[in-house]
């Protein structure tokens, strides 16, 4: 009897060690030979940067001209004011506008300038003055007798950071600088929305994030009709020859580029990286057949018709080989001697002046019409040189709109100084750096928490040490990018927000994450039963038989007891 | 005279017209071939005076196509060649073909100097032009890309001959279609609206028993002075039509029963449209009609050809009925083609699955001139060569090459190279015979029909081979005696580029499902053992008394039944 016990004790004692060796030594074992390699990935700071406070601060410096204080406020002028402003865009977003403004005196070198005739000239004598930097902004207060602005126009934006602010005509005389401050700070506020940043460009910058519901459908289009910001664009312009029997086109687009494009582009570098190039296209038909329109012995085409021009133009354009930038198409279309003249008609009917018109996101389409090169009895081919000038100046317009440029109108009583020759104003450039900074930063961060989110979601993808690396330098230039924000660095801020975005996109879109993406169950299930199964299950069993008898036993010696 | 002929047209406008720096030509050369098939060759040439060379960032194209000038700038190309081909050029029958092409698609680039990568380059730039043209070239990789030392030397201007710059790859499993047909007649400034491009139409150009299509883009001399230079895109299609086996029973061609369409116009941008027939065997052979009076000799491969020339550009060209339509009616089926001075053709001899031998076989049927050829063999690394059984065999006599340079292959990096410059004996056959191993693949380097077989891309051969005008010395034609005597220079030899069949080659493939069935296997066995190791580990073992058996217990009932105590 005491033989068989023993026995019986050894095979419990050997299924137990063998319990234990394949959970001790099997189970380690197998988990480490089948896991995926994931790199260590800064969670925490991403689930900080889903959740976004945004704050953008800037610099205002407001200056007193000559009779505007009296000689008493003078001497409390220099002084400074702080003004923050909170806007929740939705639980994880939001923004707070900050305004540091600087009251003081002008010099007397600003004095000399603001003497200038005309507001222009002040404009530019200021603006040799002291160079303001990016994002910041300086605003004369002038007096309601200068006649530096016309009678109607009350504010003057110069075509640097400058604007000259005449004061009311119930600030006279008399009242306290506490009540001058408080008339003035509402409309340096209108100010600084036209020439920094309005709420309603930031939340439009914001749109990858926030699914903002816009109060009216116009504000949906002017919201996607800029591209998307992108670290560099392809601009391509396409001179669309559809009859080149009876037309031999000329363009001189090299000048044109040079003399209209370049200075526009030169000012944005900051912005992006822009590369041009044209080329000529040959029967190339529009999608639609214009109406001839007998009243005016012209062909038209409907304001509803021009979806359907571009497809099967664009079919022609070719892509881009060399780059994986956006591609602005500025396309100048001749009709063709049979269609021709040819207008396009605005949805009332009534003719658009530039006959051009643009498609959000995509390019422009100007159609230019020949007629007036035939002469009394055409000789085909007819030989055409294209008005530059004039084609140029439509798609300079179609350029800065779908650049995300400002193109709002400002408010009554403002006078904004035409651009000169870069077609863009200082203070242009920097709303655009806003919205821009704004945007990649959403962007950025929507990609790295989705990323994040992904990765977390999907075990067998493989993290590898570059997308780790990738992602960390993403969150890093992110977080500087917001710091520089709150500290009112414009430059930096989109530098760093750049860098952040190609970063992100780079670690999104490597290849390397889709290699064990599809590693269904069954198929892992089928390769590990014909092994795991008959080891696994004597193990069970006599696991449960020691467990059974040993149970049994206390049984018994509790009946013993009892 | 381009710009002549805008001036005479210009007064209408005031202004000055700029001179175009860029210049469109289109061609179209016919050969009817002695087998009774019919061989038509597209050629499109654009001429564009600029320079690639400086770093001018704007770029601006009006017949050159943008996406080929963006590739051109960025990857810092000097010379790019790539043709599609589906079918083989039957050299024996048909003669040599203006252009030649191997079966599937043929790369080879030169990089101009400044790029210090190449091989990365290499890689963009297939990838890139692969999404151009719809082709799988993104297939080419370091595997199949070798670097020839002589085989391939630039066709444009510039002394460049470093072949670090060069490389060269084909693909000869590429399947070409109606998809690849369609970005190439993109490249086009008339597109296939106008010109010769209207013949072009895909349903017709795929029912053929050849076809090519490539593009060749080179820097060329604007004058012969070489003062300017410019790029020269050429795009060429050549399709062999085999209207006769196809059960028409008459030997009859046109434009319309070819392509399904007839001529009207010329592109308006080229300053030259030509339709050339090659008239050398008529009027024998076969009638023409419409006539035409223009007619033009010039050397083509050797030989003196006529051809008659339709020119487009021309109004009467197309007669009253304001459409060409040519038709060709042969007469008779006699006559002999010149055989192709030099031939070759390739097979892998050898049985079972480990070892074969590749053999090469070159054709010199001149009949009293040797010339040397340089032959270039590039084979996949998983045919691994045993150079050391290398033979070069003419006449039944060993051929010793001049020149040999060969590059062993690595494992899954790069194939194998073998460039010879090989002497072919007058009218004799040479072999090349190397034996090879078949190597054992992983199971995810399998293409997707592993029993289909493996292609090797066709051997290159080329050489100058003396012409064959330069031979007939007791020729008719009437030539001045005093320009007889001696075989004048440029016309003594021609330069010819043969390629031959690619190889299909088997590979020992295993069963697919073989992963899988041993790891079921394995562990059934290793179940199996471990099952009985456990059961003898965990079992207690007790003596039994043992049970009497059958015998015993029959006869226990029986005693039992009797009333004798049991045993």
């Amino acid at each position: 009897m005491a033989t068989t016990e023993v026995e019986r004790r050894r095979g419990q004692l050997a299924a137990l060690s063998i319990a234990a060796v394949v959970i001790i030594v099997g189970v380690p074992l197998w988990w480490r030979t089948t896991e995926t390699y994931r790199a260590w990935l800064p969670v925490s700071q991403i689930k900080e940067l889903a959740k976004l406070q945004l704050q953008l601060s800037a610099d205002v410096e407001v200056v007193f001209a000559r009779g505007t204080v009296t000689p008493e406020q003078q001497k409390k002028v220099p002084l400074t004011q702080t003004q923050e402003e909170e806007r929740a865009i939705d639980e994880d977003t939001a923004l707070r506008y900050r305004y540091e403004t600087r009251y003081r005196t002008a010099t007397i070198m600003e004095e000399d300038a603001l003497n200038q005739p005309s507001a222009a000239e002040a404009d530019l004598s200021l603006h040799t003055l002291s160079e303001s930097p990016c994002g910041s902004l300086v605003v004369y207060v002038i007096p309601e007798s200068s006649s530096l602005l016309p009678e109607d126009v009350n504010v003057y934006i110069g075509q640097r950071r400058t604007a000259l602010l005449r004061i009311g005509p119930q600030m006279r005389v008399g009242k306290t600088l506490e009540q001058l401050l408080a008339h003035l700070e509402p409309r340096i506020k209108q100010v600084l929305q036209v020439m920094s940043f309005s709420h309603n460009d930031i939340t439009a910058a914001l749109s990858d994030r926030v699914r903002f519901s816009p109060d009216n459908k116009e504000s949906i289009a002017d919201s996607m009709r800029a591209f998307k910001s992108s670290p560099g664009y392809e601009i391509t312009f396409s001179l669309l020859n559809p009859d080149p029997k009876s037309h031999r086109l000329h363009w001189d687009i090299e000048g044109a580029v040079q003399t209209y494009i370049q200075p526009l582009l030169t000012k944005l570098s900051p912005v992006a990286n822009f590369s041009i190039d044209s080329q000529t296209l040959y029967y190339t038909m529009l999608g639609v057949n214009p109406r001839f329109d007998t009243s005016r012995s012209a062909y038209t085409l409907n304001a509803d018709s021009l979806a359907h021009v571009i497809n099967p133009v664009e079919a022609r354009l070719g892509s881009n080989a060399a780059s994986s930038n956006p591609v602005l198409n500025f396309l100048l279309y001749v009709p063709d001697a049979q269609h021709s003249p040819l207008y396009i008609q605005g949805r009332k009917k009534q003719e658009v002046p530039s006959n051009a018109f643009h498609s959000p996101r995509w390019g422009g389409i100007m159609v230019y019409n020949v007629n007036g090169f035939y002469g009394s009895e055409p000789e085909f081919p007819v030989d055409i040189n294209i008005d530059m000038a004039k084609v140029m100046g439509v798609f300079l317009a179609q350029l800065r709109l779908l650049l995300g440029v400002q193109s709002s109108t400002p408010p009554p009583g403002f006078l904004v100084a035409r651009c000169g020759s870069t077609g863009l104003a200082d203070w242009e450039l920097d709303r655009l750096m806003w919205s821009r900074s704004v945007e990649n930063v959403a962007t950025a961060t929507t990609t790295i928490t989705s990323l994040a989110q992904l990765l977390d979601q999907i075990g067998n993808i493989v993290i590898n040490d570059n997308i780790a690396q990738q992602v960390s330098s993403a969150v890093t230039s992110l977080q500087l990018a917001v710091a520089e924000l709150e500290a009112g660095n414009l430059g930096f801020a989109l530098q760093y927000s750049k860098e952040a975005i190609l970063a992100s996109e780079k670690a999104f879109f490597d290849p390397s994450l889709l290699h064990l993406l599809y590693f269904p169950d069954d198929q892992k299930f089928a390769i590990y039963i014909p092994l795991f199964l008959p080891m696994c299950v004597p193990i069970l069993l006599s696991l449960l038989k020691i467990v059974s008898e040993a149970r049994q036993r206390r049984r018994e010696k509790q009946a013993k007891k009892d | 005279h381009y710009a002549a002929a805008q001036k005479q047209a210009e007064p209408a406008v005031l202004q000055p017209t700029p001179q175009p720096k860029d210049d469109f030509q289109e061609e179209l050369v016919v050969r009817p071939l002695h087998s009774g098939d019919i061989y038509a060759s597209f050629q499109f040439r654009t001429l564009w005076e600029t320079d690639f060379m400086r770093g001018n960032k704007v770029s601006h194209y009006r017949l050159f196509p943008k996406s080929l000038g963006q590739v051109i700038s960025k990857f810092s190309v000097r010379e790019l060649h790539i043709s599609f081909t589906q079918g083989y050029w039957r050299t024996m029958q048909w003669g040599q073909p203006y252009l030649p092409s191997p079966p599937g698609a043929e790369l080879w680039v030169w990089f101009q100097d400044s790029v210090t990568d190449v091989d990365a380059t290499w890689k963009e730039l297939t990838n890139v032009l692969s999404g151009i043209f719809c082709a799988s070239l993104n297939f080419i990789d370091s595997t199949n890309t070798v670097q020839p030392s002589a085989s391939f030397k630039p066709l444009g201007i510039g002394n460049v001959t470093d072949h670090r710059f060069l490389r060269y790859a084909t693909l000869p499993r590429e399947i070409v279609c109606t998809e690849n047909l369609t970005p190439w007649k993109k490249l086009l400034p008339c597109g296939s609206k106008a010109g010769l491009a209207v013949l072009l139409k895909s349903e017709k150009l795929f029912h053929s028993s050849f076809h090519s299509q490539a593009v060749h883009i080179r820097p060329v001399c604007q004058d012969w002075q070489c003062k300017t230079t410019s790029w020269e895109l050429r795009q060429t299609l050549n399709v062999v039509f085999d209207l006769h086996n196809s059960g028409q029973g008459k030997r009859e061609w046109s434009l319309f029963k070819m392509f399904s369409r007839t001529l009207t116009e010329a592109c308006p941008l080229a300053s030259s449209s030509k339709i050339y027939i090659d008239i050398t065997d008529n009027p024998e052979q076969f009638e023409l009609s419409p006539a035409t009076s223009l007619l033009s000799q010039a050397m083509v491969l050797g030989d003196r050809r006529t051809f008659s020339v339709y020119d487009l550009t021309q109004q009467d060209t197309f007669g009253s009925v304001r459409s060409l339509n040519l038709l060709i009616r042969w007469k008779s089926t006699e006559g002999d083609m010149l055989r192709p001075l030099l031939h070759a053709e390739r097979y892998v001899a050898g049985y079972g699955l480990q070892t074969g031998e590749i053999h090469t076989l070159m054709y010199n049927h001149h009949p009293y001139r040797s010339f040397p050829v340089l032959l270039l063999d590039s084979v996949p690394w998983y045919l691994r060569l045993y150079i050391h059984t290398l033979t070069v065999t003419s006449k039944g006599k060993d051929n010793k090459p001049s020149y040999i340079h060969y590059q062993p292959s690595k494992d899954r990096v790069r194939p194998h190279l073998l460039e010879m410059l090989v002497q072919l004996p007058p009218n004799s056959v040479t072999e090349v015979t190397v034996q090879f191993e078949r190597a054992l693949l992983k199971w995810t380097e399998y293409t997707p029909d592993p029993n289909h077989g493996f292609y090797v891309g066709s051997s290159v051969i080329s050489s100058l081979v003396p012409s064959t005008v330069a031979m007939d010395t007791n020729s008719t034609r009437e030539r001045p005696l005093f320009s007889s005597f001696f075989p004048c220079k440029e016309e003594s030899s021609y330069f010819v580029r043969v390629y031959t069949e690619p190889l299909l080659v088997n590979l020992p493939t295993p069963d697919f499902s073989m992963p899988y069935n041993v790891i079921c296997l394995t562990c059934t066995v290793v179940a199996v053992g471990y099952g009985s190791l456990y059961n003898l580990l965990t079992r207690s073992f007790q003596i039994e008394e043992p049970s009497p058996g059958l015998a015993k217990r029959i006869a226990n009932v029986i005693r039992k039944m009797r009333g004798v105590p049991p045993l």
